[in-house]
């Protein structure tokens, strides 16, 4: 414990923290990333992905408890930090100029992670826990069901990305979420210590952060981009009739 | 070349400080920003009025003494440049000029222009020698060092100690120096038996002295005359990271008898 308190009373042990807690979240972006993209694969991929993850509860359960203690602990040492740079210079410069020669995402870490906290939180409630409130389409995503009475996550990512101000935030939150991974990312390869030369490629862990950054961007706003340009309609329209046709029988039999 | 300046005017760290504005006339282009500052002081004096004091020592870039912030940067922003090597010719005529003394918790102010950097020398004591018995020179092919771990320790060995990371730091944090400081022993095999120690106390004390922490901002080695840049922060995390992991080994007080 001892060890533990050493590390996080020292800055370079919160600046370990910040970068090992935001590694372990972008292992998860990454893994998050490939479950998604599964789409451009068919609903049958996707879904038997979707009942493979909610069945195994020890991989499950274990999976949400680490990222959760990362995201405490990212937050945490983020707050931590700030604090402790405010209080370094109490007098600022005569018309607080922007500081010199640090780039833009440099500068909005803060204000990027908070507004990507903000979007996880909605980003839960709209799919992960389907709260019909904020999906605007006025349908109960937890009771989709595919043709073999499985969730149906296929058409759950169609129907979610079907509302344009969905979509159009989910874009702009995935973009300020590389704009902080292609800072951060860099940050924490300097803060472990890893910046060196690698097959004649000077600074290479800057470079990779850069492309990371931009590669994750591609991939991610893929999805609510092919939604929109009408990928998988047939099979919406479809599910949609279904549904309705459901919703009839139901009252009849109510009736 | 006539300029306004703003200088910063503060009694001492006690008393409220704020600008005064004055007007700089027949500035030559070929002076250097100190030597039109003393200008400005000795007409100040012939006036009758209370000249701005201000640090400065070698004058030709060497010694890491001046430390102004001009126009928000320090040492005025040119490329590997302290303010005495820092010339008129680079500034427009009829400009105003901003000039401020470093701001940070651990540099308290002491008069005008001039900030205590005592804390650099506290660091300095924490870590930033060789303990070795003093005596001749030793043989120079004795301790053999390879070309590029020279450079890189001269590289480091660079720093003047000025504080400009510190003051344009949008965190005041000292890691560049503390950094450079490390480094250049860390490398040398001279050093290299108290690497370990070395970080983990330079870096304590840094902590001690109330710097800010570093968020990789590039500011530090844009602004640092001696061109010092972020690896050597880079170095430095990972030689605290291996010395925190590996922990200390403690003599055992026995030996048995004889």
């Amino acid at each position: 414990m001892n060890f533990f308190m050493k590390i996080w009373h020292s800055s370079l042990g919160k600046k370990y923290i910040m970068g090992i807690s935001g590694f372990v979240l972008v292992f998860f972006i990454v893994t998050h990333l490939m479950g998604n993209l599964q789409i451009f694969v068919g609903p049958y991929w996707i879904n038997t992905y979707g009942l493979f993850l909610h069945e195994r509860h020890e991989i499950l359960w274990p999976a949400r408890i680490v990222l959760l203690t990362m995201v405490v602990l990212h937050i945490w040492s983020a707050f931590k930090l700030r604090a402790e740079n405010q209080a370094a210079r109490p007098v600022s410069y005569a018309g607080n100029p922007a500081p010199f020669a640090a780039s833009y995402a440099s500068r909005t870490l803060m204000m990027s992670g908070i507004i990507i906290a903000a979007f996880a939180v909605f980003h839960l409630l709209h799919y992960a826990l389907g709260v019909r409130a904020v999906n605007l389409t006025g349908i109960n995503f937890s009771t989709l069901q595919d043709s073999q009475g499985r969730p149906d996550l296929y058409l759950m990512l169609l129907l979610g990305f079907s509302r344009w101000p969905i979509s159009v935030f989910y874009i702009i939150a995935i973009g300020l979420l590389c704009l902080h991974l292609s800072h951060g990312m860099r940050a924490m390869f300097q803060s472990v210590g890893w910046k060196w030369t690698f097959g004649g490629v000077s600074h290479l862990p800057d470079k990779i952060a850069r492309w990371f950054a931009l590669i994750i961007f591609i991939l991610y706003v893929s999805i609510p981009v092919a939604v929109m340009c009408g990928y998988g309609k047939a099979y919406k329209e479809r599910a949609l009739q279904h549904l309705t046709a459901n919703a009839i029988s139901g009252k009849e039999s109510a009736r | 070349m006539n300029l306004t300046l703003k200088i910063w005017r503060q009694k001492n760290a006690a008393s409220p400080g704020g600008f005064e504005t004055h007007e700089a006339r027949d500035v030559s282009p070929d002076m250097s920003f100190l030597e039109m500052l003393d200008m400005v002081n000795e007409r100040l004096i012939a006036a009758g009025q209370e000249p701005f004091v201000f640090d400065s020592d070698c004058r030709e870039g060497i010694c890491g003494t001046c430390s102004l912030v001009i126009n928000g940067v320090p040492h005025g922003g040119r490329k590997g440049t302290t303010v005495c090597q820092l010339h008129m010719r680079h500034f427009q005529d009829g400009q105003t000029i901003t000039i401020e003394p470093w701001r940070a918790r651990a540099f308290p102010l002491v008069k005008d222009l001039i900030v205590d950097r005592t804390a650099f020398d506290r660091i300095m004591l924490a870590g930033g020698f060789i303990s070795v018995n003093t005596g001749n020179a030793p043989e120079a092919n004795a301790l053999p060092v390879s070309k590029e771990i020279a450079d890189l320790a001269m590289d480091a060995a660079a720093c003047i100690g000025c504080g400009a990371c510190v003051a344009v730091c949008k965190n005041a944090s000292a890691m560049l120096f503390v950094a450079a400081k490390v480094s250049h022993l860390n490398y040398l095999p001279q050093g290299r038996a108290e690497k370990d120690r070395r970080v983990k106390n330079m870096v304590a004390q840094m902590d001690q002295e109330g710097f800010g922490n570093c968020t990789v901002t590039g500011s530090c080695e844009a602004v640092c005359p001696k061109e010092i840049n972020l690896d050597f922060i880079a170095k430095m995390n990972r030689d605290y990271a291996v010395a925190v992991v590996k922990g200390e080994l403690k003599a055992n007080s026995g030996g048995g008898v004889g």
